[in-house]
């Protein structure tokens, strides 16, 4: 019993060594990922054409996402709100969940989902294939040419992303609200641009995004670059890029919201 | 020593590994390891796979750092160099892997145009004149649109070699160039090693396993086993040499000095242990 006990410590602690020791070595990456990003000023092209493939590859799913979740709110709104009687804010239910909560948050563990394992899997297959290696061998620094262009991309995509889901929700919503359950079109749009608060609600919202921008990048290009050189190696590296972002995302959403929006 | 090969010596060699030590974990992988590269010519390092062949080009390329002892390329200590000064020996050397490493999102031209629009500001009818020139010395000039996913294996590594020279640089070190291809592809690229070291004054170093080829086209081989070289000379001196290990290797013996069996305990008694694995 007690040798029991005293292996499922060492596993423990074993683990939480190892957990230590691989978020130093992130906390490094992202160091160095941050010390080549000025060296982008100088080659904008290779930021932009990360966006493109980075916006294109999440932007189908996110406007789809965004329609159908604010179709949800305006349905599950009016049912709520009807009972008192409330129908005419329904537009404020809808934009203030989408801007302040559902916008950043969804888009990020979509984006992690489609953009960041993408993201991830592409540095580890160039990992695996000795791309980089090869990079380094002719000189050519992987952290500039290759770690730091995603990584801006995926820190500047994340805002755009969540602002057209939280559009398309709001359109959504309206759709709903008001093609099908009849609430008044002016009143939908009034309450918004009554209630609705360009510091409280929209810049907080994007700050939200801004983080989780950050952080959902981060761990592709690291997850990414971190993984053993094999099939197998990037195979995990994907999976952990979706997990990790979607938990960290979650976690530091309830923090934000605490510190914005709790008195 | 070695007749043939004493004027090269003699001169100051382009790459001088003094007493390199190297270990992956807890196993060493270099045990005291000490080659000259002669300038111009080209030096074979063979040894069974898993020896650390990569590994020690690597270690020439200042992508590891070994444990002790030194390498010098073109009288440079590679692990004593700041990452500037690194990477612009770097730009003198070329790196054959032996996947071939290229980037499989740009094609054939633009793989090859890469170090080039890296480090060069060239105009872009310059640069691809030159791109041109090194396709056509690999045979690959119809091939500049293809991916590298379009290629075969033969091409990708013949693609890689173009990329290789860009630069004009004075080492190439190829890891394994002839493993896994087909005879044609295989005499294709025997040829296109020698070719480029006499016509371009290169040196070149070939680290590879396949006997027959490596030797045919080197003109001094170290055989590196169990961390240290065990044998150096010439093609000839190694093919007469009575040495059970260099019997072993070139002639592909099963058992030898490299034993055909993972150390294991006595068959018999494992047989007679009941019980699991
Ligand atoms: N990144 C690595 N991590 C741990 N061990 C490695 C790594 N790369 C190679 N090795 C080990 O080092 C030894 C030498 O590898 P390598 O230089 O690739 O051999 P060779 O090229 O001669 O076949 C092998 O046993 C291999 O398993
Ligand atoms: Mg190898």
């Amino acid at each position: 019993m007690l040798e029991w006990l005293g292996d499922r410590l060492a596993a423990l602690g074993r683990w939480g060594l190892a957990a230590g020791q691989r978020l130093g070595r992130g906390t490094l990456f992202l160091l160095a990922t941050l010390w080549a990003l000025p060296g982008l000023l100088l080659r904008p092209g290779l930021v932009v054409a990360q966006l493109y493939s980075v916006g294109v590859l999440s932007l189908l799913i996110i406007v789809v996402s965004g329609g159908f979740v604010g179709m949800v709110l305006g349905l599950q709104g009016y049912n709520t709100l009807v009972g008192f009687g409330a129908e005419q804010s329904l537009g404020v239910v809808v934009a203030l969940s989408l801007v302040r909560e559902l916008g950043p948050v969804v888009a990020a563990l979509l984006f992690a989902g489609r953009a960041g394992s993408s993201l991830a899997a592409e540095i580890g297959l160039m990992k695996a294939t000795e791309q980089l290696s090869g990079m380094e061998m002719m000189a050519v620094d992987p952290m500039s040419r290759v770690i730091a262009p995603r990584f801006l991309a995926g820190v500047l995509a994340m805002p755009l992303l969540a602002a057209i889901f939280s559009v398309v929700g709001i359109g959504g919503g309206f759709a709903v609200g008001v093609g099908l359950l009849g609430v008044d079109p002016g009143a939908f749009w009034s309450q918004i641009q009554d209630k609705v608060d360009v510091f409280e609600d929209v810049a907080n919202g994007v700050i939200k995004s801004v983080v989780f921008g950050f952080v959902a990048a981060w761990i592709a290009v690291f997850e990414g670059y971190d993984c053993r050189p094999t099939s197998e190696g990037v195979n995990r590296a994907t999976t952990r890029t979706v997990v990790h972002t979607s938990l960290a995302v979650l976690g530091l959403d309830f923090v934000l919201t605490a510190l914005m929006f709790g008195e | 020593m070695r007749a043939g090969t004493e004027q090269a010596m003699a001169a100051e060699p382009l790459v001088r590994i003094r007493g390199l030590h190297f270990a992956r974990g807890s196993r060493t992988i270099f045990d005291g390891v000490d080659i000259d590269i002669p300038r111009g010519r080209v030096t074979a390092i063979m040894g069974p796979s898993g020896t650390g062949k990569t590994t020690l080009l690597k270690l020439i390329g200042g992508q590891l750092r070994p444990a002790g002892g030194s390498v010098h390329v073109d009288g440079e200590d590679v692990h004593a160099l700041s990452r500037r000064r690194l990477f612009r020996l770097r730009q003198r050397m070329g790196m054959l892997f032996q996947s071939g490493a290229l980037l499989t999102d740009l094609s054939v031209f633009d793989n090859v145009a890469f170090p080039l629009r890296e480090h060069t500001r060239l105009p872009e009818s310059l640069i691809r004149q030159m791109v041109l020139m090194k396709l056509q010395v690999v045979g690959l000039r119809g091939a500049r649109a293809l991916m590298p996913a379009e290629l075969s294996g033969g091409m990708a590594r013949r693609a890689a070699l173009a990329r290789a020279i860009a630069l004009d640089p004075m080492m190439i070190l190829y890891d394994e160039p002839f493993t896994g291809q087909d005879p044609i592809s295989m005499g294709v690229l025997v040829k296109l090693v020698r070719l480029m070291n006499d016509a371009l004054g290169l040196t070149s170093v070939v680290v590879s396993h396949d006997v027959a080829e490596t030797l045919s086209i080197a003109d001094h081989v170290y055989l590196v086993a169990d961390g240290r070289v065990v044998a150096a000379g010439s093609p000839a001196e190694l093919r007469a040499s009575e040495a059970p290990r260099v019997r072993q290797f070139l002639e592909g013996l099963p058992d030898g000095p490299v034993p055909f069996h993972y150390p294991a305990q006595d068959y018999a008694e494992d047989l007679l242990v009941d019980g699991h694995a």
